[in-house]
């Protein structure tokens, strides 16, 4: 599978990654090589093999429902590159 | 007493409790050795106030008889851990300014047992590379070179800050962590030590993702000892992190008896790679000799999965990677890139991750975006999931059969130049990965050891693979090899 530069397009896209029209044929070549380099794992016979979930099989453990937190408003906004008024402050989203 | 910064922590543990020195001095000497260190680019944000309140602290344990073992060891941390009020970046430009409001699990851990934390380490941005060439700081510096050849050497990846710095004596330990090899690879490099342990024994909490399923924290020593006095203190179960294993903590110093015997050690014959340069395969077949004089038996064994294990990992990692990145979007801590008139919220989530990410961050990202994208998941993720699962049965039947320990290259080179790889392909770089990748996607403990140094005089290593949760068996198995194979060189000092 090779990845041609629509494609390169999308994926930076989806990945919210703004990519230049002029630098779209080398990101699609590199991605192009890694993915061939992937290829080799259709050579694994993988029928009837579960996918790994969980590296160690286990339980996930679970706590009391109870809040261990909270009034920490000021430390939460504290690293935002815009906070105002006790919100993050971001473009306008809705017109 | 000089060369305080030369110290294993076991003779400065054992120093501080005779009260023949004081944390105060072990950390001046420490601070001294990191200002004169520049060149190596290993410390890149200083934390010396905070160093000589931490020793004074640990004086005062020490004198009134409260004094865990790393208690006044002043170490350093690699950048990806938060540190409460001190710049966490993961070397990313993403994470500038960012100071974190509160402490990882594993660094909280190591001040709590009284160690002193001297700065941050450089690292690969995102803990992504091999040869911290893609940190945001610049490129950290191997203390070797080639004899008398100046060409600066890479110290290998990710953990390269936490490896140049313990190798040229500016901490007596530092804190790395092992995605596909970031603990061990640059350990190999510098003639030190670097254990990665159980998935599961060290917390995650607050060590910044990159792959969730994969990363481990470990420590970066001197020596044998060291390692297993400084895991110990790293190690323990953590409600915060929903993988961290609620099984007790073992005292890993207290299982280096140096007793092997009868013990089985396996060979996988799918590591003897094509290519392999000569004297990687001689330090290979020297340490299997070593653990044959020690009184092991030595036996083949195939791990028939392991050429497949690069490929899975370059489809698992870069997943999990896209996803744990999602969060860097701007809004809430770090960067966010400066908008044009009319640029709504789209086009500052796509500008702030361009100009924070770096290439390699970035190429990443999308590969993992891609192999999750509909129509894909099923090619790619789910057939790497299934891959990983074979890989991990690999090792579960050798084990199964009655093998102890699993010994191989750490490297399947020395040592190479920054900027040397620059114009390789990506997969080039990867191969670094090849030894020590299959611990990670099977979850198990994994330790390099210096074993010697090859013609050029740089340090190769050696690894060993453990069973799982066996910690303390597969640190006596690196002591052995490292009391057999003798390793005392130490760079020359040219920084």
């Amino acid at each position: 599978m090779s990845i041609d530069i629509s494609t390169a397009r999308k994926v930076a896209h989806l990945a919210r990654i703004a990519v230049k029209e002029e630098d779209l044929p080398a990101l699609a070549g590199e991605l192009s090589a890694v993915l061939a380099f992937m290829e080799q794992l259709n050579e694994v016979d993988v029928e009837g093999v579960e996918p790994m979930t969980s590296v160690t099989p286990m339980r996930l453990k679970r706590r009391a429902d109870v809040v261990t937190d909270g009034n920490i408003q000021a430390q939460i906004l504290s690293n935002a590159p815009d906070a105002r008024e006790g919100f993050f402050a971001v473009p306008k989203v809705v017109e | 007493m000089s060369g305080l910064n030369e110290l294993t922590i076991a003779a400065a543990r054992d120093a501080l409790r005779k009260g023949e020195v004081t944390s105060a001095e072990l950390t001046e000497a420490c601070l001294a050795a990191i200002e004169g260190a520049g060149a190596l680019n290993a410390f890149v944000h200083k934390t010396p106030e905070i160093a000589r309140e931490r020793a004074a602290a640990a004086d005062q344990r020490l004198k009134a008889g409260d004094a865990p073992p790393m208690c006044g060891i002043p170490v350093g941390i690699k950048d990806l851990f938060c540190t409460r009020g001190v710049p966490s970046q993961a070397a990313s430009n993403i994470l500038n300014g960012f100071r974190p409001e509160y402490e990882s699990t594993v660094s909280q851990q190591l001040q709590d047992a009284g160690a002193v934390m001297l700065g941050k380490l450089n690292m690969d941005e995102f803990a992504m590379g091999s040869s911290n060439e893609t940190s945001c700081y610049g490129n950290a510096v191997n203390p070797w070179r080639r004899g008398n050849d100046a060409a600066p050497l890479t110290p290998g990846g990710s953990s390269g800050g936490s490896a140049a710095a313990v190798a040229a004596d500016l901490c007596l330990g530092a804190t790395g962590t092992d995605t596909g090899g970031s603990i061990r690879q640059p350990a190999a490099f510098v003639g030190i030590t670097g254990i990665k342990p159980t998935y599961g024994r060290c917390s995650r909490w607050g060590i910044v993702a990159f792959a969730s399923s994969l990363d481990q924290a470990g420590p970066m020593t001197k020596d044998v000892r060291d390692a297993a006095i400084m895991l110990s203190a790293m190690c323990g179960h953590d409600p915060k992190d929903s993988t961290s294993a609620d099984i007790p903590v073992p005292d890993f110093e207290a299982a280096l008896t140096g007793d092997i015997r009868g013990k089985k050690i396996g060979i996988p014959r799918e590591y003897r790679m094509d290519g392999m340069p000569d004297e990687i395969e001689k330090l290979w077949a020297d340490g299997t000799a070593m653990m044959r004089d020690a009184g092991a038996e030595i036996v083949d064994i195939s791990l028939p999965h392991t050429k497949y294990a690069l490929p899975a990992y370059y489809v698992v990692a870069p997943a999990e990677a896209s996803s744990n990145l999602a969060r860097y979007d701007g809004v809430r801590y770090g960067h966010r890139a400066k908008l044009a008139q009319g640029d709504g919220i789209t086009e500052m989530y796509e500008k702030t991750r361009a100009e924070g990410f770096g290439h390699e961050v970035q190429r990443r990202v999308m590969i993992g975006t891609y192999v999750l994208s509909a129509g894909f998941y099923d090619a790619y993720y789910n057939r790497a999931r299934k891959v990983r699962a074979l890989i991990k049965r690999d090792f579960e039947t050798v084990f199964a059969d009655g093998i102890d320990a699993i010994l191989t290259p750490a490297t399947p080179s020395a040592a190479f130049g920054l900027g040397e790889m620059a114009n390789a392909d990506p997969i080039a770089m990867y191969l670094n990965d090849v030894f020590t990748v299959t611990v990670n996607l099977a979850g198990l403990p994994g330790i390099a050891v210096p074993a010697g140094l090859d013609r050029q005089g740089l340090p190769l290593g050696l690894q060993l693979i453990g069973r799982p949760w066996e910690e303390g068996a597969l640190l006596n198995h690196a002591y052995v090899l490292e009391r057999a194979a003798g390793f005392v060189s130490k760079p020359v000092k040219w920084w």
